[in-house]
């Protein structure tokens, strides 16, 4: 059985040592597997960015609250007095004596794009005096904080960056309304750095709001008092809501969209996969087929057709492999990090996240690149093992 | 029955069929052969008579259609591929017209290969391939690549890689087939030297008249049987 192995790795290495003659062929397999997983990792990494930055935005000690029906904010609805009845629900966090609950509106604010220049949405949101205490992954960057009751903004760090003019000290004229930008602020890295914020009342009166919220944000006392918190607002009959964590609300919110993107980038790759792989097979019938009197010499000196099958397939793989690695590598150093803002679909607005390329996403790229080379090795070195010795060597 | 021990190759009653689409080619029938211990044989006759197809039988690249071929007492004939390939490795040296050495490995390691299917160390294995260049004459050129190498000097490594694991058998498809008169008398002399010294049996297919008057005995292959004497 050594004598096996001693077979496997000399017939392997006499087959890898043939590649310089048949070079052409053979980068071009890797450079067609290096594609292949360039784009699967680059369009899986936008769709793991924006996955990430949707997960960061939630905190599973939050809790978001809508009206029962709205799946999301933008069609739910509460008065004043029923942001009240939620405020004083048991289970909430409170800072001396009052509850850590932010009763907010948002309205959808056009500004140019700063790389297009063209109109994209943005959302203004106004928040009560307990959003930065609810969401206490929120740090003023540069600035202050903007005051109670004045025409005054802060801006998201993902904002400011897609957006142009949204720097501190410069005035942002809406409408009829003209605002001051006081601040800058990071939101470890979710959602929220895409948004400007304001006082909920100063933008109520700003956009004829009345006195209407569409969804109050609440720190819970511990994320256990989330049930708590929840059997009483559903059981309350003046109220009519839905009452979700802010990890669900976001996960959920996300979900639409990284599909879309996963498909489309399965998709892509499957159909590039396809095409490397008839690469693959065809670079390796030829190497068979050139190879085809030396096999045959092989064979008729008493080798295997196991290590002539196998070095076929050894040969496939490490190429393949190789291809790939080099190929997400590319995607890694190209697209890790890379900033872009989509749309999110559920807020009809921006949000900015960056492309992650993830050790799993490396890993899926070598294990796909691995499988072109496995199924494009398949065949041709069944074919390899199927070569007649004695007719082969009569070939010359 | 008496002198059964000293007949090698032992060939009783060969067809050979080939299929080709629905043509059946008859290229050896109820063929006779017997090869003794230390002969060299030639086989001789026209081209497409047989004369390789015959050698393959015997030298289990191939199986008969019909009848049986026994080699030193051993019936190959029923042998699996995998046994066969095995079977090869122990019994037989091949020597072929085109050299067949592998172009990625110089003299010395082309030598060496068949010995990787044996037990034998590393260190037995440089040392038997150097033995086997040394009685070819190439002791020198040991790291020389096919390439580097005329045609004569290449057949004389195919015949050290045939030689190295001392098989019982050599056989030779048309070894000086594609040499000059020179370098084929060289490998002629070589070939007589091994049956002659070592006692190394001998089967060599040549169309050559002049090298067949260097074996002990030659056989004519004509329309599928064997004759001894040359019919034409
Ligand atoms: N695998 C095969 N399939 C079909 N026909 C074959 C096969 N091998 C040999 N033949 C046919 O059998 C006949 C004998 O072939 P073989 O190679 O044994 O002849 P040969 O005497 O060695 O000829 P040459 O002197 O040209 O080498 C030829 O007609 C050949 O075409
Ligand atoms: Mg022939």
């Amino acid at each position: 059985m050594s004598n096996w192995f001693t077979q496997v790795a000399a017939v392997t290495a006499f087959s890898l040592r043939t590649i310089a003659q048949r070079r052409g062929a053979v980068l071009a397999t890797a450079v067609g597997v290096a594609g292949v997983a360039m784009v699967f990792v680059g369009v899986l990494s936008i769709a793991a960015g924006f996955r990430g930055t949707m997960r960061s935005s939630g905190a599973p000690d939050v809790a978001i609250i809508l009206r029962s029906g709205a799946d999301g904010e933008m069609t739910s609805v509460f008065d004043r007095t029923e942001t009240q009845l939620i405020a004083d629900a048991p289970g909430l966090a409170r800072t001396g004596g009052t509850p850590q609950a932010s009763a907010e509106l948002f309205v959808i604010i056009n500004l140019p794009s700063k790389t297009t220049g063209s109109d994209a949405n943005v959302p203004l949101r106004g928040v009560g005096p307990a959003a930065f205490t609810v969401r206490d992954n929120v740090k003023l960057v540069a600035g202050r904080r903007f005051e109670p009751g004045r025409n005054e903004v802060i801006v998201g760090v993902g904002a400011s960056r897609s957006s142009a003019g949204l720097e501190v000290g410069r005035k942002l004229r809406l409408g009829t309304n003209e605002w001051d930008i006081v601040g800058l602020f990071t939101a470890g890295g979710g959602s929220a750095e895409s948004e400007l914020w304001t006082d909920a009342t100063v933008l109520q009166n700003a956009y004829q709001r009345g006195s209407s919220f569409q969804s109050v944000l609440a720190r819970l006392a511990s994320p256990e008092t989330f049930q708590i918190f929840k059997d009483a607002l559903t059981a309350n009959p003046q109220l009519k809501v839905k009452v979700q964590r802010q990890t669900e609300f976001y996960e959920a919110q996300s979900g639409a969209l990284t599909g879309f993107i996963e498909g489309i980038g399965f998709f892509i790759a499957a159909m590039m996969a396809l095409g490397a792989l008839f690469g693959a097979l065809n670079t390796m019938y030829t190497a068979v087929a050139t190879r085809v009197r030396e096999i045959a010499t092989l064979r008729a000196l008493g080798f295997g057709a196991g290590p002539v099958v196998i070095s076929v397939l050894v040969e496939s793989l490490l190429v393949s492999i190789a291809g790939g690695a080099v190929g997400a590598a590319a995607a890694y150093v190209a697209f890790d990090g890379f900033t872009a803002s989509t749309l999110n679909w559920q807020s009809f607005s921006q949000v900015a996240f960056a492309f992650r390329v993830t050790p799993a996403l490396l890993l899926q790229a070598i294990f796909l690149s691995s499988f072109i080379g496995l199924l494009g090795g398949l065949f041709p070195a069944l074919r390899a093992a199927k070569v007649p010795i004695a007719a082969a060597l009569r070939e010359t | 029955m008496s002198n059964n021990h000293e007949v090698l190759v032992d060939v009783q009653g060969v067809d050979r069929v080939f299929r080709r689409g629905s043509e059946e080619i008859h290229v050896l029938q109820k063929l006779d052969l017997q090869v003794r211990q230390g002969e060299f044989l030639a086989l001789m006759g026209p081209s497409g008579s047989g004369k390789s197809t015959l050698l393959n039988l015997i030298g289990g690249l191939d199986r008969p259609s019909n009848g049986s071929v026994a080699i030193g007492g051993e019936r190959i004939d029923g042998l699996n591929d995998r046994q066969l390939a095995a079977w090869r490795a122990r019994h037989i040296g091949l020597v072929f017209q085109f050299y067949n050495l592998l172009p990625v490995l110089n003299a010395q390691r082309n030598v060496e290969l068949p010995l990787l299917l044996t037990s034998l160390s590393a260190t037995q294995r440089r040392e038997h391939a150097a033995a086997a260049l040394d009685i070819v004459g190439l002791k020198d050129r040991n790291t020389s690549f096919p390439t580097q190498l005329s045609g004569g000097e290449q057949q004389r490594v195919g015949i050290a890689r045939a030689i190295v694991t001392d098989p019982t058998i050599l056989l030779c498809d048309e070894p000086t087939g594609d040499l000059d008169q020179k370098s084929g008398d060289e490998i002629l002399s070589l070939l007589q030297a091994l049956n002659r010294e070592q006692g190394k049996t001998i089967i060599m297919v040549t169309h050559d008249p002049h090298a067949s008057h260097r074996a002990s005995r030659t056989v004519y292959l004509n329309k599928g049987r064997l004759l001894a004497e040359n019919p034409e």
